[in-house]
């Protein structure tokens, strides 16, 4: 084993490789830097990176810990001690991190090494990435499209081997809908089962922070060590957290999939569709009972998260004022005037535009006809979602009704990006988990572009479709497929790659 | 539900603290018109006797022991701030 194959490896590889000493933690640091420094200005997929660090911690690392010694990507929302945290946003220019958000701290208790912050949508707002306001992060199956939104750096880098696993963050499918897009396994845990503490709030009612990776026994091993209560979060959930690796098995006898029809949408793109049909087949040939379900409240979901989201999002970025953190407007007249500009300069047009949007559906007199509505529809979807699963131990869709799109394509419509999520929002509306494994490649302009099968469990049912998606993942060769890219020569870089222009 | 004409961009744009150019505004208020006019069809949901879901899961009353505890120094909260003197955040004046 070189160098150079160390990081195409998985987490329970590496382990192994780990304690019986054939590997160094400083090795995987310095193997990941080389990946990293040849293949990420073509991928783009990292803010900012610290080795230095990284490696000082590498050399006490205690390898019998759960995840010692493995270095894992941070999707740059979520704060780490020292580093920056920019959110991918002008406002947060500057800003380095004075604490540790709860599952820094859970991933260093469990042994792992923070290296890198990744790239976003500013303020995981977006479906692409390219609502980033300071780089571009490509797919590293065809570097001319996006990775998809909002965690895109952290799914890209995964993707391109660029790191072993990541964090992410999902307020309506911001792990799932990248992890489809750049063929890894993403999981959006229940709402509350992995604490918030330290994450930048955009919807604090649907944020969940959950692991992106290249199998689903390495999201089961992140998950056991960052879910569980914890006292700085209200909202984080007391049950106790089962050993998400025990539930792993190889046969799906006795099990009950549900096949939501209203999810049979015309908007589905017929390769997508026809990997989602195949999986369904061998779900079936693995022992599962397959059975088609109803969620009548679907085709509102999409409105009521545009509601909810933006009104929470009006509310959690009035903080960035220019005052406490970040960029502030020079020579000010008055307060008015420092926030009015600071804000307007600091913010990219997507996260204006979800502020303005959410300001007005919370405003005296339209308070009522928005939000309050959206909030009685959102109870419709829940109750839509714990009627099915009386029948049904999880549920089957596609992650994204499309492969991943052109730089560009979307951008130019907020709407049409926003129906991009349609089959991953309703489970943040309704606080279950869900997650996005390979399924299945689409053929576009002579690229193989993933396709991702998305399973939503019940509530605090994380064992359970991380089971299924095992199973499946086990009884297939997809997320054994890497992306075709190679190291770019030189002068290449920069030339071919300039970055696209940023929607407006 | 209310009509999307009641959006006045630049009004809220000045609720929400935020300037915008009146390119920006113009832009803004076509695409949130769009947005609007599409959650339209909550109109349509029979939501009578639905009690509002502000959380998906039925979490009440979380109390922690009200203890002391180490945190930030007051040097590490001001530590991020464009600017500060003697422990303080400054800003423009703000009463005459």
């Amino acid at each position: 084993m070189t160098g150079n194959d160390l990081p195409a490896l998985n987490i329970a590889d590496l382990q192994s490789l780990l304690r019986r000493r054939e590997v160094s933690p400083r090795e995987l640091i310095s193997a990941l830097r080389g990946r990293i420094e040849a293949i990420d200005p073509d991928v783009g997929a990292y803010l900012s990176l610290d080795f230095d660090t990284a490696s000082k911690e590498a050399e006490h690392a205690n390898v019998d810990l759960p995840l010692g010694g493995i270095p894992i990507a941070i999707k740059d929302i979520i704060n780490v001690s020292g580093q920056p945290c920019t959110c991918a946003s002008t406002i947060l220019n500057g800003y380095r991190a004075p604490y540790d958000a709860t599952v820094i701290q859970k991933l260093r208790t469990a042994g792992a090494i923070p290296f890198g912050k990744t790239n976003l949508d500013e303020f995981a707002m977006g479906s692409s990435t390219e609502n980033s306001a300071l780089k571009s992060t490509r797919n590293p199956w065809d570097l001319s499209r996006v990775p998809g939104g909002s965690s895109g750096g952290s799914a890209a880098a995964v993707a391109a081997d660029e790191a072993f696993g990541a964090l992410g963050s999902d307020t309506g499918g911001s792990i799932r809908q990248p992890a489809a897009l750049c063929g890894v396994v993403g999981l959006k845990p229940t709402y509350g089962r992995v604490s918030r503490f330290g994450l930048v709030a955009f919807a604090s009612s649907l944020d969940q922070i959950g692991p992106v990776t290249k199998t689903v026994r390495d999201a089961a091993l992140i998950m056991n060590a960052i879910a569980g209560h914890d006292p700085q979060d209200s909202t984080a959930l007391s049950a106790p957290v089962p050993d998400y690796m025990a539930s792993l098995r190889n046969d799906l006898r006795g099990v009950r999939l549900g096949l939501p029809k209203e999810y049979m949408i015309d908007g589905i793109d017929p390769q997508v569709r026809a990997a989602i049909d195949a999986a369904v087949k061998q779900l079936n040939s693995l022992g599962a009972e397959i059975i088609e379900v109803s969620l009548p409240s679907t085709e509102y979901a999409v409105a009521v998260y545009y509601i909810i989201a933006t009104a929470e999002a009006s509310a959690n970025l009035a903080r960035f004022d220019g005052v406490r953190y970040g960029y502030r407007a020079e020579n000010p007249k008055d307060v008015l005037d420092l926030y009015g500009r600071t804000r307007e300069q600091g913010f990219g047009p997507e996260v204006k535009r979800r502020i303005i949007l959410g300001t007005y559906v919370l405003s005296s007199g339209y308070y009522d006809a928005y939000y309050l509505r959206a909030q009685k529809v959102r109870e419709l979807i829940r109750r839509d979602f714990a009627g099915v699963f009386e029948k049904v131990d999880a549920l089957i869709s596609p992650t994204s009704p499309v492969a991943a799109f052109k730089f560009g394509e979307r951008a130019a419509d907020p709407l049409q990006m926003y129906l991009a999520d349609i089959f991953t929002i309703a489970a943040n509306l309704a606080g279950i988990c869900g997650i996005s494994i390979p399924c299945g490649f689409a053929e576009l302009d002579g690229h193989r572009l993933p396709i991702g099968l998305q399973l939503l469990g019940k509530t605090l049912d994380e064992a359970r479709i991380l089971q299924i998606a095992h199973a499946y993942e086990q009884s297939t060769d997809w997320h054994k497929a890497r992306p075709p890219i190679r190291v770019a020569p030189a002068k290449s870089i920069g030339k071919s790659r300039q970055p696209p222009e940023r929607p407006v | 539900m209310a009509g999307t004409s009641n959006l006045d961009v630049g009004y809220v744009a000045r609720l929400a603290r935020i300037n915008l150019t009146e390119d920006e505004a113009k832009i803004f208020q076509k695409q949130l018109g769009d947005v609007l006019n599409y959650v339209e069809k909550l109109g349509r949901v029979d939501v009578a006797g639905i009690e509002a879901a502000a959380h998906a899961l039925p979490v009440f009353n979380v109390f922690r022991e009200d203890a002391p505890r180490d945190w930030f120094t007051a040097e590490l909260a001001l530590s991020n701030a464009p600017r500060q003197t003697n422990g303080l955040f400054i800003v423009p004046k703000v009463v005459e």
